[in-house]
């Protein structure tokens, strides 16, 4: 379980999302979604499947680039700027985890260290073990990922995500594909990032978690956010029928 | 006639065996295995940039690479190995002389790397899609994420094939003889082909497949490694749990 460590210190940026508008071919997945997270906080987003969540995820770090819109890091458009040079200041953890099996554990983390940020071997190694230590898995360092239970892979994505000292932290459902008794443990670790001041945006279907530890909750519904704000409004006073109805089925 | 004697003359004349032994062992065994080895090697570089091409998003790439694999899979690898073989000869002479080892490991490497490119093609395209965008996400540029982290999944996972591939080039190599050799130049099948000639009876060529299967039983054995390993090797079925998440989304 995480972590008897002291988180890392984080330096984190402010995230703004405006207007952000992705299509497949015809189908309009985002339809101008907003969405503003000040540096170190976390906002949870939910709705249901299809609303267009993780597709809002993958334009903010563009992995799908967005049709219009904005995206604001730290204060300025990272829109034109180099796709992969945004993505290095910006993390991200994903339902299956994609750690890469045909490396350990420790080779899944120091391998962007090295071939990105260009630190050397023994750098990198000992960077990693730091994350790995945060995690609670240095034990584990010479594993292979399909060795570990899925709450330890997700652990260690984490790490790997952390080790590249992002401004943002972006999880896609990071707990949907997780064993029930292996959810804590993950949900623990991102609740210790979020209050060391990490900025993170946060997909998911645990209302529990969101309820808990995020500072705005934005709720998303066929491409839109339909409604957000300070979670103990948004789960005791939802204002939209949509959003109403959505808390009925989950809650 | 008594059958036994008749079989026993044709494949089992020790003495036109032993005869032709050293020759096959110094000469023919020798160069079956440069021409093999320079093929493999060449074949599977070719192979990897035709794979590389077939993937990429670009259609001027793309498309060269279809007509290549149509083309060099397509023909009898006897009329590529003399067209190519015979045809470029009179330009090539000029560079190493008549010498037909150049353009035979040319024509069996072009037509390996045809079936090469779809063995490493269908790997990379088994690896998830997740595998490279958890690389892209991370800040990999695409051609990094797909050198450092989806080629040598898919690499691996096809390992058992290309080593097929390895098996079936020992054996083309033979077709070289097509081109003419001088007598230093012959392997295998050629030699044991000029002693079956000479002697009168096939002792000569049994001997010539012997060989081969020295060589292409081992491989197929770690055909059979390669496969085991990588079936033990793979990370467990997602469990029932997951695939109700999964579906949940």
């Amino acid at each position: 379980m995480p972590t008897t460590a002291e988180p890392v210190a984080v330096k984190a940026a402010s995230l703004e999302l405006a207007g952000i508008e992705l299509a497949f071919g015809n189908n309009k997945v985002l339809r101008g979604v907003d969405l503003a997270v000040p540096a170190g906080q976390t906002a949870c987003v939910i709705g249901p499947s299809g609303s267009g969540k993780s597709t809002l995820l993958r334009a903010t770090n563009r992995l799908l680039e967005p049709d219009a819109g904005d995206i604001v890091l730290g204060g300025a458009s990272v829109l034109k700027s180099n796709p992969d040079e945004l993505r290095r200041r910006i993390g991200m953890v994903f339902q299956h985890f994609n750690l890469f099996p045909h490396k350990t554990v420790l080779d899944n983390i120091t391998l962007p260290l090295r071939k990105i940020k260009k630190l050397g071997t023994e750098e990198a190694a000992v960077a990693a073990r730091r994350q790995l230590d945060l995690v609670g898995l240095r034990e584990k360092a010479s594993a292979r990922p399909g060795n570990l239970s899925g709450g330890q892979q997700q652990r260690v994505a984490i790490a790997r995500a952390l080790a590249m000292e992002p401004e943002v932290m972006l999880f896609d459902e990071a707990t949907s594909a997780l064993d029930p008794e292996l959810v804590k443990g993950v949900l623990a670790l991102m609740a210790d990032l979020a209050s060391a001041g990490m900025t993170m945006i946060v997909v998911t279907h645990e209302m529990g978690f969101a309820r808990q530890v995020a500072d705005q909750v934005a709720f998303m519904d066929r491409g839109v956010v339909v409604e957000s704000g300070p979670p103990e409004k948004l789960f005791t006073a939802a204002e939209s029928p949509r959003l109403q109805q959505f808390l009925s089925q989950v809650l | 006639m008594d059958i036994w004697s008749t079989l026993n003359d044709t494949f089992l004349d020790w003495e036109s065996m032993k005869a032709v032994l050293p020759e096959m062992l110094k000469v023919g065994l020798v160069n079956t295995l440069v021409l093999a080895a320079a093929s493999v090697v060449l074949g599977t570089v070719l192979g990897m940039i035709v794979a590389v091409m077939g993937l990429s998003r670009r259609r001027w790439l793309r498309w060269p690479a279809k007509v290549y694999t149509d083309i060099f899979r397509g023909m009898p690898a006897i009329l590529t190995i003399l067209l190519i073989g015979q045809g470029l000869s009179p330009i090539t002479r000029h560079w190493w002389g008549p010498n037909p080892y150049p353009l035979g490991i040319l024509a069996l490497s072009l037509i390996a790397a045809a079936y090469i490119g779809e063995i490493f093609r269908s790997g990379i395209q088994s690896v998830e899609k997740g595998q490279l965008e958890a690389a892209r996400a991370l800040g990999f540029t695409y051609p990094a994420g797909m050198s450092l982290v989806v080629i040598p999944q898919g690499v691996r996972r096809v390992l058992p094939a290309l080593v097929n591939q390895f098996i079936a080039l020992v054996k083309e190599s033979s077709l070289v003889y097509f081109l003419g050799l001088l007598a230093s130049q012959r392997e295998l099948f050629r030699i044991g082909q000029d002693a079956a000639a000479t002697n009168g009876n096939l002792s000569p060529l049994l001997l010539a497949g012997l060989f081969y299967l020295v060589i292409t039983v081992p491989l197929t054995h770690l055909v059979n490694y390669f496969d085991r390993r990588l079936r033990e090797g793979r990370p467990a079925e997602p469990e029932v749990e997951e695939l109700v998440h999964a579906d949940h989304r």
